[in-house]
């Protein structure tokens, strides 16, 4: 059980380089939450994650476990225990010894070590294989003995380091239910890395988005997902993405070439009101907001004809590929819709779900937007707001 | 068209097999030759020795030459003092190089490269050049005459096997390390219990290359050891070596006797020779 602060942390690996691989990471982590940091590969999360866990040196900034400062408490007496992406067993010991190796270190007694072990076998399935070596377990066998090794230190807080990027999809999909599960029964502070969306999205208490070393957002699932703060969040989470259509805001149309779309009220009030009317804008809509209409057009929906280039059936739904002037964009609509690639067709965007993004800094217009009412510094929003909600 | 024996797939294998097996024995004995020699000199009569032309079979079987050989001089002593030698290196070549090389692998620190680079530059000293310094330094110290010389400087690692086995310590994912460390295990700690055992191939081959080295050393012991008391198997077969002849065939049995556990350790360890001589090329 756990409490963390992160405060303004930067890694920096070579001092001759002036780059960051994490610029001034400021995270408050509560007692039992599930954190994933989430971000494309080189953004700086799995550095973030090993600065935690002692294996990299903070550069500069301040990180408290339980209101330690942990800075130069090295790994072994940090109370934290970690799951590697390649399992990271050692492979000269049974299941049993491996999940063992920590508990005899600390020199915990036998019988309370043969306890813990067959606790933890029991929770993830184990019991059979305790006598065999890693190299005859599984994929899926040796990330839950991995697993246990972690969890029966009984630590204070699981690093978990794109823990099942090495499984098979279906494998995959089973263990992120199973790790949901163990953290709903032990209630143990952990943070995860991956770089799936899928993955912070099913699992996280709260995602943290990163990309270039920077925190993009900070949030719940739905949060992240209903309220991107930027273009990278919105694109980055979500499949398919979120499609993205520049433009310009004229007479309470959104329009570019090809697209002539009705701007909803309280969204064009917004937009005008912070000046946004004929400037150069970004729109997003999500895949899921874009309906195909048969004649007669619904309420919510601004109506667009197109020509479909390719459609895909998923099973559940449908994913038709499409174009206008030189945007493309992709609808999800109902499996048992049918339509062929090359037909023209009228699909409906339900604008109150669309999203307005500043076309330069890439960040979402907000009705509230604190920094454009007070100070106008425009290259540092994009750092400094989250580190202003969350901390 | 008439087919030929060679265009059966089978029959052309059956034929470059056989042609094979019988280049390779015919190598084997050009190879084994002078072990042979050695054989039959050790049983043959000093006369026949120097018979002219030369026997390659013995006219007479002399097996006792084995038993006047081990008895011409103290050879249990010597055995003795050799296996001391022997065990006091080898045990510290494995210990010693596996401590440093992990070292070397696995833990970061400042200066690494270039302080292994330097390691690894003593190996392009040839030995001789520090011969006489050595001595020097030795007589100094006041170890001539005592084992010392030979020993000590095992426990100070040797370059060739700090590279070989940290080239195997490479091997092992830094994962592994990193998730000891973070279970509460020391360096200390993670060498023993997980260093030590997976490379237990790379230290087999320290092992075996440093008992052979240590075992058939003549040098080291005829510069340090004048004490016959400490005379090593090496320098005890120099009693057959006079002035003026050298008893051949008493030499032989001699070097025979000595070079058996060289031989059996071939024998029993083979995989490891390999394994070692692939690590060496670089063919791990």
């Amino acid at each position: 059980m756990a409490e963390l602060v992160l405060k303004q942390i930067n890694k920096q690996y070579d001092k001759s380089v002036n780059a960051n691989a994490v610029t001034d990471f400021n995270l408050h982590v509560k007692d039992e939450e599930f954190i994933v940091l989430v971000g494309p590969s080189g953004c700086g999360k799995s550095t973030m994650l090993r600065m935690i866990a002692g294996l990299e040196e903070i550069t500069a900034g301040e990180f408290y476990l339980d209101g330690k400062l942990m800075n130069d408490v090295p790994p072994s007496n940090r109370d934290i225990s970690m799951v590697f992406q390649n399992y990271a067993l050692y492979p000269h010991m049974t299941v049993y010894d491996n999940m063992a190796f920590g508990l005899k270190i600390r020199k915990t007694n036998k019988k309370e070590i043969d306890r813990r072990v067959r606790e933890a076998a029991e929770i993830l399935g184990l019991q059979d294989l305790l006598k065999r070596k890693p190299k005859a377990l599984s994929g899926g066998q040796k990330q839950r003995v991995a697993l246990g090794r972690a969890i029966v230190r009984e630590a204070k807080l699981f690093l978990m380091d794109e823990p099942l990027s090495n499984l098979d999809a279906k494998l995959r999909f089973q263990m992120r239910a199973e790790i949901a599960k163990l953290h709903q029964r032990l209630k143990t502070t952990s943070i995860y890395v991956t770089h799936d969306q899928t993955e912070a999205m099913t699992m996280a208490t709260r995602i943290v988005i990163m990309k270039d070393g920077l925190i993009q957002q900070v949030g719940t699932p739905k949060e992240v997902y209903d309220f991107p703060e930027n273009i990278f969040v919105g694109g980055f989470i979500g499949s398919p993405s979120m499609n993205f259509f520049n433009g310009r805001v004229v007479d309470g149309h959104f329009v570019a070439e090809g697209i002539d779309l009705k701007v909803p009220d309280e969204k064009l009030s917004m937009l005008k009101g912070l000046g946004y009317t004929d400037r150069k804008i970004v729109m997003g809509i999500r895949p899921e907001h874009i309906v195909l209409q048969s004649g007669e057009s619904g309420q919510r929906y601004e109506p667009l004809s197109t020509k479909i280039i390719v459609s895909e059936l998923t099973g559940s739904d449908m994913l038709l590929y499409s174009s206008i002037g030189d945007q493309e964009f992709i609808a999800q609509v109902e499996s048992r819709s049918s339509v062929s690639p090359g037909e023209e067709v009228v699909l409906g965007f339900e604008m109150d779900s669309a999203h307005f993004f500043d076309a330069e800094n890439g960040k979402r217009i907000k009705a509230y937007d604190p920094e454009k009412s007070a100070i106008k510094v425009r290259e540092k929003q994009f750092s400094a707001e989250p580190v202003l909600r969350y901390v | 068209m008439k087919q030929s024996y060679f265009d059966s797939m089978t029959n052309r294998n059956r034929v470059l097999k056989i042609a094979n097996f019988a280049l390779l024995c015919l190598g084997s004995l050009l190879f084994l030759s002078p072990l042979w020699w050695m054989i039959s000199t050790s049983l043959k009569t000093m006369k026949e020795v120097m018979s002219y032309p030369p026997t390659f079979f013995p006219d007479e079987w002399h097996w006792d030459n084995f038993i006047k050989t081990w008895e011409a001089a103290p050879f249990e002593l010597y055995t003795i003092n050799t296996l001391t030698i022997t065990i006091l290196v080898v045990v510290g070549q494995v210990f010693v190089n596996s401590f440093v090389a992990y070292g070397f692998a696995k833990i970061p620190f400042k200066g690494r490269n270039v302080l292994f680079a330097i390691v690894l530059s003593t190996m392009m000293i040839p030995g001789f050049v520090t011969l006489i310094p050595q001595y020097v330094l030795f007589a100094k110290l006041g170890w001539l005459n005592t084992y010392f010389p030979l020993v000590v400087p095992a426990f100070f690692g040797s370059a060739f096997n700090i590279f070989l086995l940290r080239q195997f310590y490479m091997t092992i994912p830094n994962e592994m390390i990193e998730a000891a460390r973070m279970e509460g295990a020391s360096h200390f700690y993670i060498w023993r219990k997980i260093g030590i055992p997976l490379t237990k191939p790379a230290l087999a081959t320290v092992a075996i290359f440093s008992f052979n080295g240590v075992w058939n050393d003549f040098l080291g012991p005829l510069l340090y050891v004048n004490d016959e008391n400490l005379y090593t198997l090496q320098i005890g077969l120099q009693v057959f070596k006079g002035e003026m002849s050298t008893q051949w065939n008493y030499l032989m049995a001699g070097s025979l006797l000595v070079l058996l556990p060289v031989i059996l350790l071939f024998f029993f360890f083979q995989k490891y020779f390999i394994q070692g001589i692939n690590l060496q090329s670089g063919g791990k």
